[in-house]
């Protein structure tokens, strides 16, 4: 009798799953959401992966990190290069070199853009190079106990750094233009509906793997140990749990989540800049999993889609006005939902709740 | 005769050049349970901190049978067999009362073993053992967070009990509990000394006399003397220093009708 029990626990992780493998593309079939929705939803979906990483980190482990966008570009450049290699000579310029390197004069490719031509190796540094930068960075501060503000105040300075140094033509990765121009991938053309339904279907099932995964550790010990540090990082050394170690593998592993992410919406939206890895981006990924509601891995998800879709319509409608509505979404959030989200719906639905078990025993009560 | 497990020679603690503690000898055999007492700022405290790893000493020595403590980490500390129940109880508020007992399980502290094992029956059993022992069997499924001062005393009693180390440090386990409970902690304390070694730091003199162990009186920072409660209790030293003071602030604390238990 396990099956009901599981049902029962993951009903909302399998809504989103209905949600995103069903019902989006049944309504895609029959025409009511265009490709285009179907495309955008996609690079949303990226989002909540980098989001599910934050709050693995903030939310759980009370980490706050200002540089996960810097993650998400890493991942995002790899599959990026590759891409841009795969091009060939159907560039604007017609040489085997990508369009940017003919016209910053480099002549022939840097040594690290060569392993990028193989996908298989491409998707071995989309999935390392940020768990490891990840690594070395959390290594360093985590060993040296540094935590709290101090933590976020260096990290941001980190995203500061490599955007300035990805900014760089000298980087040979197209400086303020980042990478664009993409054609194909393995083989299918970008430009092609058929390509962009699919990347879409495999964000959407990646996206529900990592949900269910993170579930899975969040429940075993492990999640415990993570709440734990957030609570009382001194006493959980006192059990003998090694903290610096939970600290840097969970801030690789969100950093990994992070990478996914960008290795999947490069394809979906055709370009990377290093506008992406900027500091606003990373403080804008911690309003989605605020707003979303932190310590929930439904909340980011939410947050993650939700802001990015106000976004959206709100950058259509009212232009200029997006970072006023997104700080005054912030404030409202921290004032009167300190939970995000989902918190003030659970909140809503355990009151509902206790008003119906009240009227049930009253009634049951009565003579 | 058992056999020492703990020494400690010359240990000198400053902060900003006061000397909160300066030990020139300690021992503690296998199995022995040694209640430490002192006024407050005698540097009881500090020196649990010292062989726990929070603080680390200007000088000294602190050895575990052939193992420096001095050198190790708090958890290489944990890992050698000392654990350790703060002053103020610091259990895990947003957890259960069931998940802070798991999380002082020894065998799943690493990533992969917290994150794939799974709790065998038995070793649930255990657990469910341990804190029927502390009295929270009923309140397995509580958040820790919402348990009285007492009871969160217990449970960190009780983590530790999971942890099985051989050398308890105990400070103050008796702190805002009733007379009762106060009792029941003093028979569980000498029961477990039965298989380990406890070092307990209290204030309640009923409670040191129930333990009925050898006393160490420690004064600001040196140790005064060591003997049993009956022989500290008469020596002019400890009287002149520590008792006598206790006695005059017993009175006050009376007067002003306060509570909890703990006084100096």
């Amino acid at each position: 009798m396990k099956t009901p029990d599981f049902f029962r626990r993951e009903t909302s992780g399998l809504i989103l799953a209905f949600i995103l493998l069903l019902l989006v593309p049944v309504l895609n079939f029959t025409g009511i959401m265009s490709d285009l929705s179907i495309n955008l939803l996609g690079r949303y979906l990226c989002f909540a992966m980098v989001a599910i990483g934050i709050d693995l980190i903030w939310g759980y482990t009370g980490i706050l990190s200002l540089c996960q966008a810097l993650f998400f570009c890493l991942g995002g450049y790899c599959i990026g290069m590759h891409m841009l290699l795969k091009t060939g000579t159907q560039g604007t310029y017609g040489s085997a070199l990508p369009d940017f390197m003919v016209w910053t004069g480099v002549t022939s490719l840097p040594w690290f853009w060569r392993p990028f031509s193989s996908f298989g190796a491409m998707l071995f540094f989309g999935l390392v190079i940020p768990a490891l930068a990840a690594f070395i960075f959390g290594f360093f501060a985590f060993r040296s106990r540094i935590k709290g503000v101090y933590f976020s105040i260096i990290s941001q300075a980190l995203a500061l750094a490599a955007w300035l140094i990805f900014l760089r033509n000298e980087t040979r990765l197209g400086g303020t233009n980042g990478l664009t121009d993409f054609k194909t991938l393995l083989g299918f053309s970008l430009a092609d509906p058929g390509t962009k339904r699919g990347l879409y279907y495999l964000t959407a099932i990646v996206l529900m793997l990592v949900y269910f995964a993170c579930r899975f550790a969040i429940r075993s010990k492990f999640g415990k140990i993570l709440v734990a540090i957030r609570d009382s990082e001194t006493r959980v050394r006192f059990t003998g749990i090694s903290v610096a170690r939970y600290k840097i593998f969970i801030f690789s592993i969100a950093a990994l989540l992070a990478g996914i992410g960008g290795m999947l919406y490069v394809p979906q939206t055709g370009i990377i800049t290093p506008g992406r890895m900027d500091v606003r981006s990373s403080l804008e990924m911690v309003v989605w999993v605020a707003v979303g509601g932190r310590a929930t891995l439904m909340g980011p998800i939410i947050g993650a889609i939700g802001i990015s879709l106000l976004y959206s319509v709100l950058t259509g409608t009212l232009p200029g006005s997006w970072l006023y509505v997104l700080g005054g979404l912030f404030i409202v959030v921290v004032l009167f939902m300190p939970r995000g989200v989902t918190g003030a719906f659970e909140d809503a639905r355990t009151a509902l709740r206790k008003r119906f078990a009240g009227f049930r025993s009253d009634k049951g009560e009565a003579p | 005769m058992n056999e020492r497990l703990l020494y400690v020679e010359n240990l000198s603690v400053s902060f900003d050049g006061f000397k909160a503690l300066d030990i020139s000898y300690f021992g503690l055999n296998e199995k022995e349970l040694r209640v430490v007492i002192g006024p407050n700022g005698a540097g009881k405290t500090t020196f649990m901190d010292v062989l726990c790893g929070k603080t680390k000493p200007d000088t000294g020595k602190a050895m575990l049978r052939e193992k420096d403590l001095l050198q190790l980490d708090e958890k290489g500390i944990v890992d050698l067999g000392v654990g350790r129940k703060f002053q103020t109880p610091s259990v895990f508020g947003s957890l259960t009362v069931f998940e802070n007992l798991l999380l002082a399980r020894k065998a799943d502290r690493g990533i992969f073993r917290s994150l794939f094992g799974t709790l065998s029956s038995s070793d649930r059993d255990k657990l469910v053992a341990i804190s029927e022992i502390v009295g929270l069997k009923n309140e397995l499924e509580r958040s820790a967070g919402l348990l009285s001062h007492g009871q969160k005393q217990w449970l960190e009693i009780g983590m530790l009990l999971v942890m099985e180390p051989e050398l308890m440090l105990i400070d103050e386990p008796a702190a805002g509990m009733t007379d009762e409970e106060t009792h029941k902690t003093g028979e569980l304390l000498k029961s477990l000394s039965k298989e380990r070694s406890v070092i307990v730091i209290e204030h309640d003199m009923e409670f040191v006399r129930q333990l009925d162990s050898l006393v160490t009186v420690l004064c600001e920072g040196k140790l005064l003397t060591e003997g049993t409660m009956e022989k500290v209790q008469n020596d002019p030293a400890v009287i002149e220093q520590y008792l006598g003071r206790a006695r005059e602030k017993k009175k006050e604390e009376k007067a002003i009708n306060a509570k909890g238990g703990s006084l100096g």
